[in-house]
């Protein structure tokens, strides 16, 4: 039986950039505990000779060439954009998350 | 911003212990990105070196560049790592725009390399080694511009313009073990590792290594510990430090600045500081975020790595000589003092030197021109000294010149000038210019008789014994044959005429 910590379901809403009211903390904290034991039966069975599957099918090694092909020019890369400036996509100011 | 206080360097390393570790991000020079094909090129117009993959638009899928992984390898091996039998990428998840994909592809608990270690060569020669916990693969991000801000920076902008041509370039990060038992040495120890990788990641010819572009990329975590704790300090994470130099002031201002805090009886926040080029100090960023945080998962689109042992052996026999031992052997065959091995290595001359002797030219020359009038040439026109419009064959047939007699070192400098302006080569910018030195003794008699018959006065004084007044008639003599004369065989012409 896991258990989701009403501050746990914050700071992934928050990381997720949701906006999660109170009682929705408390709705998601709950259903997110069900998921979670979901998983965790899987773990039951899987025991330690079974790796953990990421990928479907067993290919490795799958390369490219190094050769350039050609892309998008700058007309075609912005035309999806809302808002565009000096052939550059132009996006809202950003607030203490610098890289 | 006030000025932070720091701790006299001397009283710093009486009281504490640094502890280094180094982040390196290394841009391949692969002809394409990571997993796309859109050209790997510095600058370019905005938003023209792009594609679906690259641009995260739907439906688009990446596959990876087998040369970056080639490349990945090489550098594993070439800092003594391990390389994986089996690896993945994984997804590295946040919502700063410079990635359009809302992650960035990289690599979380199974690197391509790991547990190695580089040498690395001190000013006095001694050897130091620092371990390499790992070396993974990702890519790099695009480049955002903000606007509004006082000084361009992201605090005050209004908002942001983002470019896409870096995003997706492949990018190798080095992180090394934590560096101690370095001591006061530790900021030189922590140049002298970017300067070690920086030399090996040229000599493996797998990036340009510009870390005025930022094809290199240093990131310096400092802490402290009191002197006999075995526990680790808190550490800040300084960021982007561009230049060799910048690195040894970095840490050097962290750990007087952390002394300075921690003598005082604070703590240290465990932050982002960014290091100020103008005066050499960091200041405070955001707070470091936790790795889980970034809900690191592997990467669905795209299969795992699985590097065959032969494939990994074939690499191995093609790595160059492991930097400090290269340096130990140029210095023994050149015969150079520490200090112009330092000189030879931090001007960036040592392969141009070695070319212009591979060219015929003698050593000592070779690396004079080099070292010297190159390097202040390189500077005064704010380009690497690789990047002069001369190639060291040429360098190698003006030191020839010069052997020859057919040019002073004043005119040799001329030529040189002019091949890169681009007038041509020398023999070309020569023979337009009309430069050869007058070697033919009759057309420089006439020249010293002409200047004799001008200063009577000045014989007479030659005559009577005062051989310096000659220096008035060589003065004469160069002067009319403008600068073209071999000054000490006009010297000797005018001696043996006054005699």
């Amino acid at each position: 039986m896991s258990t989701i910590s009403r501050d746990e379901v914050a700071h992934l809403a928050k990381l997720a950039r949701l906006a999660v009211t109170e009682d929705e903390l408390d709705l998601f904290a709950g259903q997110l505990d069900v998921i979670l034991d979901a998983v965790a039966k899987v773990s039951e069975v899987a025991t330690d000779d079974v790796p953990p599957t990421s990928h479907a099918v067993p290919l490795t090694n799958v390369f490219r060439e190094d050769e350039v092909r050609p892309g998008l020019t700058q007309e075609q890369a912005l035309s999806g954009a809302p808002a565009a400036e000096e052939g550059r996509f132009r996006v809202p100011r950003i607030l203490g998350e610098e890289q | 911003m006030t000025a932070a206080t720091l701790l006299p360097y001397d009283e710093v390393l009486a009281r504490f212990d640094p502890v280094l570790g180094l982040e390196v991000h290394v841009e391949l020079n692969t002809k394409t990105k990571m997993f796309c094909g859109c050209v790997n090129e510095f600058g370019g117009e905005p938003n023209t070196h792009v594609c679906p993959t690259c641009l995260g638009l739907p439906g688009s899928l990446p596959v990876v560049n087998g040369k970056g992984v080639e490349s990945a390898i090489r550098i594993g091996l070439a800092l003594n790592c391990q390389i994986a039998e089996w690896c993945r990428f994984a997804r590295k998840n946040y919502f700063y725009p410079d990635m359009p994909k809302n992650f960035q592809t990289s690599q979380y608990d199974e690197p391509i390399a790991f547990d190695g270690y580089l040498d690395v060569m001190l000013d006095d020669g001694e050897v130091f080694r620092v371990g390499i916990e790992r070396a993974h693969m990702e890519e790099d991000t695009g480049k955002s511009l903000h606007v509004g801000g006082a000084t361009g920076r992201i605090h005050g902008a209004e908002h942001s313009l983002l470019d896409y041509n870096r995003a997706g370039v492949p990018l190798i990060e080095i992180v090394t073990k934590p560096i101690e038992g370095a001591g006061e040495r530790a900021p030189e120890v922590a140049r002298a590792y970017v300067t070690a990788l920086r030399e090996l990641m040229l000599a493996l010819g797998v990036s340009d290594v510009r870390m005025d572009q930022g094809s290199m990329r240093c990131d310096a975590n400092v802490s402290l510990r009191p002197k006999g704790q075995q526990e680790f300090g808190t550490r800040t994470e300084t960021k982007n430090v561009n230049s060799l130099r910048s690195v040894e002031r970095a840490v050097r201002y962290e750990m007087q600045r952390q002394a300075a805090v921690l003598a005082d009886g604070g703590t240290i926040v465990q932050e982002t500081r960014h290091f100020q080029e103008a005066d050499g100090s960091t200041s405070p960023g955001r707070p470091k975020e936790t790795s889980e945080d970034y809900r690191y998962f592997p990467e669905p689109d795209l299969v795992p790595i699985a590097p065959s042992r032969e494939w990994v052996e074939e690499l191995r026999k093609t790595l160059p000589e492991p930097p400090w031992k290269r340096r130990k052997r140029i210095q023994e065959e050149w015969q150079l003092t520490d200090e112009e091995l330092r000189d030879l290595f931090n001007t960036g001359a040592v392969d141009l030197v070695a070319a212009t002797v591979d060219a015929g030219a003698p050593v000592a020359e070779a690396r004079s021109w080099w070292v010297q009038f190159l390097t202040q040439q390189a500077n005064a026109r704010e380009v690497e000294l690789a990047e002069l419009a001369i190639t060291p064959k040429q360098v190698a047939r003006v030191i020839e010149l010069i052997a020859e007699g057919k040019l002073t070192n004043k005119l040799a400098r001329q030529v040189v000038e002019a091949v890169l302006d681009g007038e041509g080569g020398p023999d070309e910018v020569i023979e337009a210019r009309g430069l050869q030195v007058v070697s033919d003794d009759s057309a420089l008699l006439a020249a010293v008789d002409e200047a004799l018959a001008a200063q009577p006065d000045v014989v007479e004084k030659i005559r009577g014994g005062k051989v310096q007044a000659a220096g008035a008639i060589v003065g004469a003599v160069m002067k009319a044959t403008r600068g073209q004369a071999d000054a000490k065989r006009v010297r000797e012409l005018v001696l043996e005429r006054c005699k």
